[in-house]
């Protein structure tokens, strides 16, 4: 017992290594708040081409997505990561972390929104035309208001994912949470600080999960 | 000339032929991670369902911590706590262990949320009926609930193993030999990416048919009844 708070929860340990995990959810943080809204706007964009149906155009978006769904979020990363210098390109770490992202997050985002505009029953595109609404106002202030609010717990539990998917930015050295963690555990030879910062990923993530928890049930409950 | 470049660095035959071997190898160790989080997790899920379908109070709160911390925690942080935070208690695993435990931890999570929302979905009067015929608790739940339960979550759980097992791929951080591992140490050595480009095709040829598969899931077993 003694042992496992010394080396779990070492309080001396903790108020040395505590700047430097809070330095690394700031990043965290700005690293999601750059990844998610970026994932969210390319993934509408993929869903509302889809939704031209124009033939070439969705297969070739069912085949970036299906590509993108496939790979894992990490091979991708070390795969721009390791490539990118070979091709005469040098984006600093943010850039080659968000550009990975937007690869991967956009295909998911993209197959959520694209269920959300198929639950939009046609008549309500046809009603809101023959108001006179263009095709663009219809979009905007018909289809994709109810789209959004059919596929709610479905975007909100995939942006929880790709928050905790930003632990994969520490493999390549990008200095978010989960980075700093492991050095302080390495420069103290204490699990203390691996320890803590799961704990603040825990914190940080738990009322998320209960707000995707929620919806989903009340989303079986109406069914 | 620039088309070149980038064939020699990519997609170079000599280095390709140098390092194939390691990939197919690291495919395997994948495949068979990915099996083994598959079984366990499933496994593990379902019997905290079924167990949390008892309704007994204390084990339900248990359970539903369990799978809210899992469901939490990123992934990668589970792994590394269990490699690098547990030895200092000696509780050293391998790599291949903890990372085989990280995820089917996260996976069990997952599932017992998406099992107990379809036993959930089983209207009352089901068990009632089953009850009223004299089969026990267990055999409601086992031959009445769950057949109809389990039909509910097969697009979600899905997509939740697909997932889960691409995480194999984050076994590498702590050295499973699996394909991430071969193809970035092929490259380092090499000096080329081209073992990185061979482990993103072996990628593409394991998950590419389970993603479309999954597709077909969603169309053939869809949440709408």
């Amino acid at each position: 017992m003694e042992q496992i708070l010394q080396v779990f929860f070492n309080a001396a340990i903790l108020e040395r290594a505590w700047p430097f995990l809070m330095r690394g959810v700031t990043m965290t943080l700005l690293l999601s708040l750059v990844v998610v809204p970026i994932g969210l706007a390319s993934g509408l964009a993929v869903a509302m081409l889809y939704h031209l149906h124009r033939k070439w155009l969705s297969r070739f978006l069912i085949a970036y997505v299906d590509f993108f769904r496939a790979f894992p979020p990490l091979v991708l990363l070390l795969f721009i990561y390791g490539g990118l210098p070979f091709l005469g390109i040098d984006l600093p770490l943010f850039g080659t972390v968000a550009l990975a992202f937007l690869l991967n997050t956009s295909s998911y985002y993209g197959e959520i929104f694209r269920a959300g505009l198929e639950s939009v029953p046609a008549g309500q595109a046809e009603a809101a035309r023959s108001t006179g609404l263009s095709r663009g106002q219809t979009m905007l202030w018909v289809i994709l208001p109810q789209a959004t609010r059919n596929v709610l717990p479905d975007l909100i539990s995939n942006t929880l994912e790709v928050i905790k998917l930003t632990t994969l930015a520490s493999v390549i050295g990008f200095t978010e949470l989960l980075n700093n963690a492991r050095n302080a555990q390495a420069l103290t030879y204490n699990a203390t600080p691996i320890v803590a910062a799961a704990l603040i990923y825990l914190v940080l993530l738990w009322p998320l999960v209960r707000l995707v928890s929620r919806l989903e049930h009340k989303s079986i409950a109406v069914r | 000339m620039e088309l070149q470049r980038l064939a020699f660095s990519f997609f170079n035959g000599d280095v390709a032929s140098r390092y194939w071997l390691d990939i197919v190898h690291g495919m395997w160790v994948t495949t068979y991670l990915a099996a083994a989080i598959v079984a366990t997790g499933l496994a593990a899920g379902l019997a905290l369902a079924m167990a949390r379908s008892f309704h007994f109070r204390p084990a339900s709160f248990v359970i539903v911590v369990f799978a809210d911390a899992f469901r939490a925690l990123p992934p990668l942080v589970v792994i590394i706590v269990l490699f690098f935070a547990f030895p200092y208690v000696d509780l050293a695993m391998s790599a291949f262990s903890a990372t085989w435990l990280a995820l089917s931890l996260v996976l069990a999570a997952f599932a017992e949320e998406i099992f107990w929302a379809g036993i959930l979905s089983v209207p009352k009067g089901q068990t009632e009926a089953a009850r009223s015929t004299g089969m026990s608790r267990l055999q409601t739940l086992v031959y009445v609930i769950l057949p109809q339960a389990v039909r509910l979550t097969i697009a979600p759980l899905t997509n939740r193993m697909i997932a889960i097992t691409k995480g194999t791929a984050l076994g590498s951080v702590v050295a499973v030999h699996e394909i991430i591992y071969y193809a970035s140490s092929g490259a380092s050595e090499a000096g080329n990416p081209t073992p990185l480009t061979l482990g993103a095709a072996a990628y593409v040829v394991l998950f590419l048919p389970v993603v479309m598969f999954s597709r077909w899931i969603e169309t053939r077993f869809a949440w709408k009844r």
